[in-house]
């Protein structure tokens, strides 16, 4: 256990600066590495002046929609008689991503300060940290820590001395995928099915127990304190390319690669230096094929596309695909990209919460047509079944997972189709013919 | 009829249909004594007494191994519900195990990232050493339960699994027996 790679010369770290410190994971420790002042000034001033920093930071989520963090706590509005809550999505489970683990194994006070700090500034008493139950190890860290802040009356009714109630508690998930959509997460949280909810009314409106909520992800507010302590301008600083993406932001690593695990580089960074420098490139006699950048729900990238893509929201939609999560999952030339464009479909369809038809039925037929084609049993009318569904689960449901199932099979086909057709015109996968010879 | 009364009645009812059977033994209630304490403190953490369902299943499984249909019905009147509510909810998780396994519940993520880095291997070394043989089937020394899970969320440490609570990371072929001698 452990982190797996010394920081890289050209990472940025901020949120990751300590991951693979055990004293960071203390009280102690984290006051000692300036751990809480942040919360301390925050106390002191109005939630409207954090809101402005927040909003002049140019913070982003960094759940996947990347949506401004500081807009989204101005929804909450001050005076409104209601109870206010604040849930942290720490449901961390897109296929490729694995962040938000890292800050809670490693710096779970940074989180809580960071909740803290929302909490304040929306005017929630109540923050739930909602974590996905197979993390069991950031569970146990992050509950010792919530035990170690109450002791020290960080947090509580007077939370540091500052006559303002903040309480966070950790919540656990149980498995289920769709739990990390934001309603469906108060869906679950209120003790029900995880089913996503029609939106209006957005969370804002009416959302945890029916009352405004707001839902942030893990490593959003890990960068709230960051952002205290140091100016908006200073965050606002961090940006190699487009000024509406600013700061740092980590990105998971994993699949075919000399040195997978977490990199924290700064809002537009070159892809290329990144998966070759820092992830030190494909493992010995292999070449990079295709590249997933943000998650398992976003269009795949060709080598050509992924290679001149600058590492930023903007930059990844400029060559076709998403920032998302920051799931970074890669690919060599030794894989079979219908073997894995029907997993991921599995995987959707097995996650689905079969509210939706589009989604409960497209998602179980996408699987089989890809498992058939695959299996070698495909024919090429295949292609425009797959399209035709793919198109029935996009934009027409609920909630996105049936849009995520369908992604990376339109982006699979469009730049991976001799693949399918190898599959379909020599009736077998040929990539298991080569593992056999 | 308020809900509450409602709940009661159907849990009362279910009760009375599922513990009266001559030679079985007895339920015995999970939430005496102790663990009310802990249930009650738990409660005080929410403004609805449904919220703390998940917790409530969570305490149930970590006590018991397992969530019967009768520590359903038995959650449900902790929580005013009703037994078919609370086995709505049970259902729609993949973590409580709705019957008993081994006493090593082990799973292995097989999603694409760690597919793409041998994890079909993992699965059937894991089911050849621990004598499960199939998917979800017990070991015939009751030890393991083995089953394939999807994404784990640690993906850069393929392949992961979890025994139980334990999460163990980077597991190879290579590596199964060494990681199965740790789980008498």
């Amino acid at each position: 256990m452990g982190y797996p790679h010394k920081t890289h010369p050209k990472e940025t770290p901020i949120l990751s600066k300590y991951f693979g410190e055990p004293q960071a994971r203390t009280l102690e420790g984290w006051k000692e590495r300036g751990g809480y002042r942040a919360l301390q000034q925050a106390l002191g001033m109005t939630p409207a002046d954090i809101v402005n920093v927040v909003k002049e930071s140019g913070l982003r989520g960094r759940g996947g929609a990347g949506f401004p963090t500081g807009m989204k706590w101005s929804f909450m509005k001050p005076g409104d008689g209601k109870a206010h809550y604040l849930c942290v999505n720490a449901d961390e489970s897109e296929p490729g991503t694995f962040k938000d683990r890292e800050i809670m194994r490693w710096t779970p006070h940074a989180l809580i300060e960071g909740t803290a700090i929302a909490a304040y500034a929306i005017g929630a008493e109540v923050a739930y940290i909602y974590i996905r139950g197979e993390f069991t190890e950031p569970l146990r860290v992050m509950e010792a820590a919530v035990k170690e802040v109450y002791a020290a009356g960080i947090l509580g009714n007077n939370a540091m001395g500052s006559g303002h109630r903040v309480e966070v508690h950790v919540h656990r998930g149980a498995g289920a995928y769709i739990c990390g959509e934001e309603t469906a997460l108060m869906n679950s949280l209120e003790g029900r099915r995880g089913n996503p909810r029609i939106k209006p009314p957005f969370p804002a409106v009416a959302g945890l127990f029916g009352q405004p909520t707001t839902i942030n992800n893990v490593e959003t507010l890990a960068a709230v304190p960051h952002i205290l302590n140091n100016g908006a301008a200073w965050y606002k600083s961090l940006c190699l390319s487009n000024p509406k993406s600013t700061g740092s932001k980590l990105f998971s690593v994993c699949g075919n690669v000399t040195r997978p695990g977490n990199y924290e580089v700064t809002m537009g960074f070159p892809f290329k230096d990144f998966l070759y420098d820092l992830c030190g490139g494909p493992l010995p006699g292999r070449k990079f094929k295709a590249v997933i950048p943000g998650g398992s729900s976003v269009p795949i990238q060709t080598m050509e596309e992924a290679e001149s893509t600058l590492m930023d929201y903007e930059g990844f939609v400029a060559k076709g695909t998403m920032l998302g999560s920051g799931g970074v999952i890669i690919f060599d030339d030794s894989q079979c990209m219908v073997k894995h464009i029907a997993r991921f479909a599995r995987f959707y369809a097995h996650e689905s919460c079969a509210q939706c038809t589009q989604c409960r039925e497209g998602t179980a037929w996408t699987t089989k047509i890809l498992e058939r084609i695959e299996a070698g049993g495909g024919t090429m009318q295949d292609f425009d079944t797959l399209l035709e569904l793919a198109d029935n689960m996009t934009g027409k449901t609920i909630c996105v997972l049936s849009d995520s199932c369908a992604a990376p099979v339109v982006s699979g086909i469009q730049k991976f189709k001799h693949e399918f057709e190898a599959h379909i015109t020599g009736k077998r996968c040929p990539f298991r013919a080569t593992a056999a010879a | 009829m308020s809900a509450q009364r409602e709940g009661a009645t159907q849990a009362d009812a279910m009760d009375h249909s599922s513990g009266g059977a001559i030679g079985e033994i007895p339920y015995e209630p999970v939430f005496v004594g102790k663990m009310k304490e802990e249930l009650d403190a738990l409660l005080g953490r929410y403004p609805t007494k449904m919220a703390a369902l998940l917790p409530t299943l969570w305490m149930v499984q970590r006590e018991r191994g397992w969530v019967s249909e009768e520590a359903m019905v038995e959650v449900s009147q902790v929580l005013e519900l009703t037994p078919a509510y609370v086995k709505g909810v049970v259902t729609f998780y993949t973590m409580y195990h709705q019957h008993p396994v081994g006493r090593y519940f082990i799973q292995v993520c097989t999603t694409s990232p760690c597919g793409a880095c041998g994890a079909e291997k993992v699965v059937e070394t894991l089911l050849q050493q621990t004598g499960c043989g199939d998917l979800g089937a017990t070991s015939p020394d009751g030890r393991f339960t083995v089953i394939e899970v999807e994404c784990l969320g640690a993906c850069g440490f393929a392949t992961p699994i979890m025994v139980n609570e334990e999460f163990i990371e980077s597991v190879t072929p290579e590596k199964v027996s060494q990681v199965l001698s740790q789980f008498k």
